[in-house]
């Protein structure tokens, strides 16, 4: 599903923050990425939504080198990117809008991705009148609604009460387990990389040239918050996190 | 709550017109009639004189002003905020110019563009214009990036980032930075029309008005005026609740 051969990348005459890094992530895997922060997490996805272009390398996406943004990847971002202007219904209805889908079918699918994530009640809402969770949904909604074949999130959870962030992350969860949908995550959260993530690839200092990969088998299954090997695996990555950010890779 | 206002409105201005006719009645003067006695020639010059040619060819002045303002400033605002190069190089020209007042270049514009509409509409647009282009450089710099780069990822293209982004964001700017500005405008406006020309509400209330000694018909034009700058000014505020009902929520 993506392919970033020798991937090279700085922000203006920087210090490059990735110098030839290479990463395979194969269809219907769910990867979390971890990392300290500054370490480039962010960047990496930008590269993947095909958001930033290499300076030299390439990514490729769904057997395809990556020129702009991709149609079927979908993207949600930490402060969910909403449109302060638009109700919630019209956020959701915002990229099928962009795509010129048909107003009934844009219609339907809205409303059906809205009440399967029960936030049809609140259709006529602005973002600054949603909670915190809610808005989150809509963020989903937005991208779900698009159909995407690759989920890219940055840290989506990191701004909700720990109640919802469970719920939300049981809730991508389940919606995983329903689909063969690929998902990266980017988190800076132990437990949460661990949830979600079949596989672990953690950053450490920038430039970054390689990278570890944890493979986490009980991830993205359902029950895993509470089974003992996710305390096991918890020491180790939070081991590994501790070591990338001293710069021992 | 509408109605509470608009009752509060109607309060105000039989207060104030209360006001006038008392101290009309304490002047007993020629010089400052009543609303009771400006009223019927308001009615008069209005639809059988010549006042309502003179309010047309104003209102038109200020109308082109603000279409061109808004046409020239608007693009070009949502440019150099959009920039971050642009932004840089034109702030400082931008902070230079923007406290000259601009009705000093009215001499300059006089030379170049004549006494016609051409300059008094070049220096209501020059006013507006500035008003414009700051509000909306600085609505369009302030668009987080993260929303821009959620809304490409949408596939989102320039085109559709104007429309849904870009446009949006500036409407609350560029309604009430017309509302402030108009009243600015419309005082200029009068300043120009008061020589060099026979048309217009400043040429009507100083010449037909005052210069001929007509204080009635005087007042009347002033009424005028002050009607056009409200409708003006309630207008563009009823657009911006209209359009910019986000606002107010958040």
């Amino acid at each position: 599903m993506i392919e970033v051969r020798d991937l090279t990348f700085a922000y203006g005459r920087g210090k490059p923050v990735f110098q030839r890094f290479n990463w395979t992530v194969a269809q219907g895997e769910s990867w979390s990425v971890i990392g300290p922060s500054g370490c480039g997490k962010t960047t990496l996805l930008y590269l993947l939504a095909g958001l930033r272009v290499p300076h030299s390398g390439s990514v490729t996406v769904g057997g395809r080198p990556l020129v702009g943004p991709r149609l079927s990847t979908g993207l949600i971002l930490q402060h969910y990117g909403l449109l302060p202007w638009a109700t919630a219904f019209d956020n959701v209805v915002l990229g099928m809008k962009v795509r010129g889908v048909g107003a009934g079918a844009r219609r339907r699918t809205t409303e059906g991705w809205m009440t399967r994530l029960g936030i049809e009640h609140v259709r006529h809402h602005y973002p600054s009148q949603l909670s915190g969770g809610q808005r989150q949904r809509v963020a989903i909604a937005r991208t779900l609604a698009l159909e995407p074949d690759l989920l890219l999130m940055d840290e989506p959870f990191s701004s909700l009460d720990a109640l919802t962030r469970e719920e939300m992350q049981d809730m991508v969860l389940a919606l995983r387990l329903e689909g063969r949908v690929t998902t990266v995550l980017v988190t800076h959260s132990v437990e949460e990389a661990l949830l979600l993530g079949r596989n672990i690839l953690v950053l450490g200092q920038p430039p970054i040239a390689t990278a570890r990969v944890i493979a986490n088998p009980g991830g993205g299954q359902e029950g895993y918050r509470t089974a003992p090997a996710f305390h096991e695996f918890g020491q180790e990555v939070r081991k590994c996190v501790q070591e990338a950010r001293a710069g021992v890779v | 709550m509408w109605s509470n206002r608009g009752a509060g409105l109607l309060a105000a201005a039989a207060l104030l017109l209360a006001l006038w006719q008392a101290a009309a009645w304490a002047a007993r003067s020629t010089v400052l009639p009543g609303p009771v006695e400006v009223a019927p020639t308001l009615a008069h010059a209005l639809f059988a004189g010549t006042l309502g040619q003179h309010l047309a060819i104003s209102s038109y002045r200020v109308a082109v002003g603000i279409v061109l303002a808004t046409g020239v400033a608007l693009p070009l605002g949502l440019l150099v905020g959009h920039s971050p190069s642009l932004y840089r190089l034109s702030s400082p020209l931008v902070y230079l110019t923007y406290p000259v007042p601009k009705i000093v270049l009215l001499p300059v514009l006089l030379m170049f563009l004549g006494v016609g509409d051409a300059s008094k509409v070049a220096i209501l647009f020059l006013i507006l214009f500035y008003q414009v282009l700051i509000v909306i450089r600085d609505a369009a710099h302030g668009v987080p990036s993260e929303l821009v780069e959620s809304v490409r990822s949408l596939g989102a293209g320039p085109l559709a980032l104007l429309r849904y982004v870009f446009l949006p964001v500036s409407a609350p700017a560029l309604l009430s930075a017309l509302r402030i500005s108009v009243g600015t405008a419309i005082a200029v406006l009068f300043f120009v029309e008061s020589f060099g020309t026979t048309s217009g509400l400043g040429f009507y209330i100083l010449v037909e008005g005052w210069g001929r000694l007509a204080y009635r018909e005087m007042y009347a034009g002033v009424v005028t005026m002050a009607l056009l700058g409200m409708a003006l000014y309630f207008a563009l505020e009823l657009l911006e609740r209209r359009t910019c009902r986000w606002v107010k929520v958040s």
